[in-house]
């Protein structure tokens, strides 16, 4: 299982936003995203998810140019639904990406408390938690971070790293894109470049 | 958003789930199904008082006042059909499931008729009693709308869908699909027409049962291409 990029450009609104980065993440291994606001980090994200075409290159997973990667997506927006509970919504998701049930989604990041409350209630820490169990309803080899660490208070990013770490010992893959500290020393940093320091 | 591989099966339970998960929000929240029928009520409340108390009038106007009703109720919730799983981020978290994208828009279609259409279709009849519809018409009527809301909810979903990222896309979605509504609403108030007779009823209902298969046909791909065209 080896993910594979070769030599992609990227452009939004007619604007070359990166252009000829190759990369490769084998099975364990984890990539640090890094660079300024607007560098495309985001972009390079959803290429990788086969959101949006690449203006030029490839993205190949085992050699396979198809893009229904085992791909978990998790980007700013956290795509739950403000009017059903918490487990209204993550039982929508477990029947969407074919999961067994929502224990374990709920138990990563200690979501059972709330599970009764409409998400509209919730704080954005909280829909950020309920965003980031989507990872557990099942199992998918390859995870891409937006920065996932966005509005987690220490507790909780620290359990995220411990996910991260043990994803990466069950042989998962991790393409983050953050500003901060994964918790895990990235196996390659990849630098979209802008002013940035680290 | 979602490809399907060549390997993976295609799952209905993702479709049904997202169907019913549809279906519940339409219902749940407040500007679904209770707007249109609250804005179907409220013309035909009207009506009357616009037109004057003179019944045969009233009874003569009845199935295309219901059908433009069933129409604009339909038009009005059209725009939500994706936008908020759009500005959500629901439709990029479908990535990598097992449901290619044009039958995720078809779920949604479907949910839309059973929470919008067809309560409306079913309620519009009976409610035209308030516009003095002459009884022996509210069966073919019914059926007529049952059959037009189907293809009404089918069309709307493509107009949705072009517009999902516009702020404000109502007019737009309004514009781009009132031209697709004329077929439907044509050949819906001459099935119901006293003049036709019962054959000139059944032909209309044959066409209007072609134009539904059409939209059914048309209405994933079209909403698919819509959505793929915001992802770029």
């Amino acid at each position: 299982m080896t993910l594979r990029a070769t030599n992609l450009a990227c452009e939004r609104n007619d604007r070359l936003v990166f252009s000829n980065l190759s990369f490769t993440l084998a099975p364990g291994q984890c990539a640090e995203l890094r660079g300024a606001n607007g560098a495309g980090k985001s972009s390079l994200l959803r290429l990788v998810a086969g959101l949006v075409p690449a203006a030029a290159g490839t993205v190949t997973f085992n050699g396979d140019a198809d893009i229904s990667l085992p791909v978990h997506f998790i980007a700013h927006q956290d795509a739950m639904k403000a009017s059903m509970t918490v487990e209204e919504n993550l039982h929508f998701w477990c029947a969407v990406l074919g999961g067994e049930n929502i224990a374990t989604a709920l138990a990563a990041f200690s979501l059972e408390a709330l599970k009764n409350d409409p998400v509209q209630l919730l704080s954005a820490g909280q829909r950020r938690r309920l965003t980031l169990s989507r990872l557990f309803l099942s199992h998918r080899a390859l995870w891409l971070l937006d920065e996932p660490m966005t509005a987690l208070d220490a507790t909780t990013q620290d359990s995220l790293r411990a996910h991260i770490r043990t994803h990466l010992k069950e042989g998962g893959m991790v393409l983050a894109a953050t500003h901060g500290d994964l918790g895990v020393s990235p196996d390659q940093t990849i630098n979209l470049g802008g002013n940035t320091r680290g | 958003m979602a490809e399907k591989g060549p390997h993976q099966p295609f799952r209905m339970t993702a479709f049904f789930a997202i169907l019913q998960r549809d279906f519940t929000l339409g219902l749940r929240q407040g500007g679904g199904a209770g707007a249109a029928l609250a804005f179907m009520l409220s013309v035909l409340v009207l009506i009357p008082l616009a037109l004057g108390p003179d019944q045969n009038l009233l009874r003569r106007l009845a199935p295309g006042i219901m059908w433009l009703a069933l129409l604009l109720a339909v038009l009005l919730t059209a725009e939500r059909i994706f936008q908020q799983d759009y500005e959500d981020g629901t439709l990029d978290a479908f990535v990598g499931i097992a449901l290619p994208l044009e039958l995720v828009t078809l779920a949604k279609a479907l949910a839309h008729w059973l929470s919008v259409g067809l309560p409306l279709a079913i309620i519009a009849p009976l409610l035209g009693i308030l516009i003095n519809i002459e009884t022996t018409a509210i069966p073919v009527l019914m059926l007529a709308m049952i059959l037009g809301s189907l293809s009404l909810s089918l069309l709307a979903a493509i107009g949705g869908a072009i517009t999902a990222g516009l702020r404000r896309g109502g007019l737009l979605v309004a514009l781009l699909i009132l031209p697709l509504y004329v077929p439907v609403l044509v050949f819906g108030v001459s099935a119901t027409l006293v003049e036709t007779g019962p054959s000139g009823s059944f032909n209309s209902l044959l066409v209007q049962l072609a134009i539904t298969m059409v939209s059914l046909v048309i209405q994933p791909w079209a909403s698919a291409a819509a959505l793929r065209a915001y992802f770029r």
